[in-house]
């Protein structure tokens, strides 16, 4: 560009005594025949300039179809991966902050205490702010079940004794399972109580391995974007070879460093956001695809449970990272190529 | 316009290319410069083109001492001369239009302004009415037009040739060459590189013949031309 002009320098000898000019004055002199003297002017080719490389490496594209639509595909599809199973986990969040009351927190009371006390204790904690119901289980009833239950009924009547505890189970009306563990050790304090269970496991467990999820996810989002870095760093590669006559005949004709690289930094661009386009409108495919089941198993389940998609904010992020892949791809493709190629 | 001081390019594998060359190019001048193939006549415009660079000696090209113009300026120095290549270097996926536009699309020129020079230099080229065609569709000599065209678009004030009547029968180089004339008389420095001995002979320009690296002989005597070889 015309806008930027060589550093100033010192005047220099000349063997035939001829005045001579420095390079920024020549510069200055074609400057202001050439863009424009203002630097608004200047400023408004610059930028008029760009606007037509964007659209021409666009047309570029869109001249080989095929090739550029493999591309793009390739790039979704390695984006649509994490961002599915992120969809995904996302999703089972929702379910597990749903569980809703599911658990329940057994008090299995001291052998001292006397059903009366039990039934007592039963009354005064359904008072609890966190507690929606407790159920009360005698020391009989539960020798009963057991009985019904595990047909060793004979040998607990052997033991001649009730070995069995009463127990409390108790509902809690909070839905975290957060507050459901500060409730048990609340509960478990208590001197009638021997021990209590929060019964939750699928809960715990849940969480243990949507943390995992998250950290495969992560790791596949590592790998998969060092992926689409790499497929955009050959593709440009290629499109650089392909157009390596232009290249040198546009050094020849002045062109600088910034001049030839801009072409390929925008192909990367659009690459990058074509991909991501692509990628977002796969998985929101496959979410309308799993809408009809989904929403049909959570009615069996009497859940409220929707299917949410990625979000404005997510979906935001994503396209702002594959742009930054993208010309981050052509930038590193560009600096490793376009210096080898000179004229001569 | 060009000043080469006692210039000598001595490439990698240890082989002069060039060797202590002198002589000096003048505004508005047209000069012949000959030798036969490996002369070194490459060389110096690529010396001139800052391809490569002097090993030694003092290369001024429109007042800039080259040695001088570090590696981000080349584009801007590049800009200043107008360079006509034997194989016209076009590109076949633009139109004529769009190749000779080229240097003033680099130098960010305007679209208006860029038309009108554009149009002015098919237009002193004589292919105004080719504008819209592919480059690829015009003959080996209208061809060579655009290429001069291109190499003009920007008012240079050193135009250099290489072999730019190479594959052209003698009517065609007849009026390539009246094109540098009518260039030289508007005090465009022309320095054409050829080694076609019947186009030489038919003008009485100066005359640089290069062998083995050395300028052998530098003026307008017809007896030397026939001794430059």
């Amino acid at each position: 560009m015309s806008s930027r002009p060589p550093p100033r320098r010192p005047p220099h000898h000349n063997p035939q005594n001829r005045p001579t000019q420095s390079p920024a004055a020549v510069q200055k002199t074609r400057g202001a025949t050439a863009a424009g003297t203002t630097f608004t002017q200047r400023f408004q080719s610059y930028r008029e300039h760009h606007k037509e490389v964007a659209l021409e490496s666009l047309r570029r594209l869109f001249s080989t179809p095929l090739p550029t639509l493999m591309t793009i595909l390739v790039i979704a599809i390695s984006l649509s991966l994490p961002a599915g199973l992120y969809v995904i986990l996302k999703n089972a969040e929702n379910v597990s902050a749903d569980w809703d009351g599911s658990a329940q927190i057994s008090l299995f009371l001291r052998f001292s205490i006397t059903a009366e006390q039990g039934r007592n204790l039963a009354d005064e904690l359904a008072q609890h702010k966190d507690v929606k119901r407790v159920e009360f289980i005698s020391r009989e009833q539960a020798l009963g079940e057991f009985e019904a239950q595990s047909g060793f009924g004979d040998l607990i009547k052997e033991l001649g004794e009730n070995p069995l505890p009463a127990v409390l189970v108790v509902y809690p009306s909070v839905t975290d399972l957060g507050s459901a563990q500060g409730l048990r050790n609340e509960l478990a304090k208590r001197t009638e109580v021997e021990l209590a269970q929060l019964d939750a496991q699928w809960v715990q467990r849940l969480y243990a391995m949507l943390d995992l999820g998250q950290r495969f996810v992560a790791a596949l989002s590592a790998a998969l974007v060092l992926a689409v870095l790499l497929v955009i760093i050959n593709t440009i590669r290629l499109a650089i070879e392909s157009r390596r006559d232009e290249i040198i005949i546009v050094k020849l004709v002045g062109g600088t460093d910034a001049f030839v690289r801009r072409p390929f930094l925008y192909t990367g661009l659009w690459y990058g956001l074509g991909g991501c386009l692509t990628a977002l409108l796969l998985v929101q495919i496959v979410l309308w695809w799993l809408q009809g089941p989904v929403n049909a198993l959570s009615e069996l389940y009497s859940s409220k449970f929707e299917l949410t998609g990625l979000g404005f904010g997510v979906s935001s992020l994503m396209l702002l990272g594959s742009v930054v892949v993208g010309l981050a791809g052509a930038r590193l493709a560009v600096s490793q190529h376009i210096r080898s190629i000179e004229p001569g | 316009m060009i000043l080469f001081n006692k210039v000598s390019k001595r490439y990698e594998n240890g082989r002069d290319a060039l060797l202590n060359i002198s002589f000096e190019l003048g505004q508005g001048e047209l000069t012949f410069l000959t030798g036969h193939s490996g002369a070194g006549k490459s060389t110096l415009l690529k010396l001139i083109m800052l391809i490569e660079r002097p090993s030694a000696g003092q290369l001024v090209v429109g007042n800039i001492d080259t040695a001088k113009v570090g590696r981000a300026a080349i584009p801007f120095y590049r800009r200043q001369i107008g360079m006509v290549f034997q194989n016209h270097q076009l590109l076949f996926d633009r139109s004529v239009y769009e190749n000779v536009a080229l240097p003033l699309v680099i130098a960010g020129y305007r679209p208006r302004e860029a038309g009108r020079r554009v149009r002015a230099a098919l237009d002193k080229v004589g292919l105004l009415d080719k504008e819209k065609q592919n480059p690829i569709a015009l003959s080996g000599g209208e061809q060579q037009r655009v290429g001069i065209a291109r190499a003009v678009v920007n008012k240079p004030r050193v135009l250099i040739a290489d072999e730019p009547t190479g594959n052209l029968d003698p009517e065609l180089s007849a009026e390539i060459m009246d094109l540098f004339d009518q260039f030289s008389q508007v005090g465009v420095s022309v320095l054409i590189a050829t080694h076609d001995l019947g186009l030489i002979a038919r003008y009485d320009h100066r005359l640089l013949s290069l062998n083995d690296g050395k300028l052998i002989s530098d003026g307008y005597d017809t007896l030397e031309r026939e001794g430059a070889y």
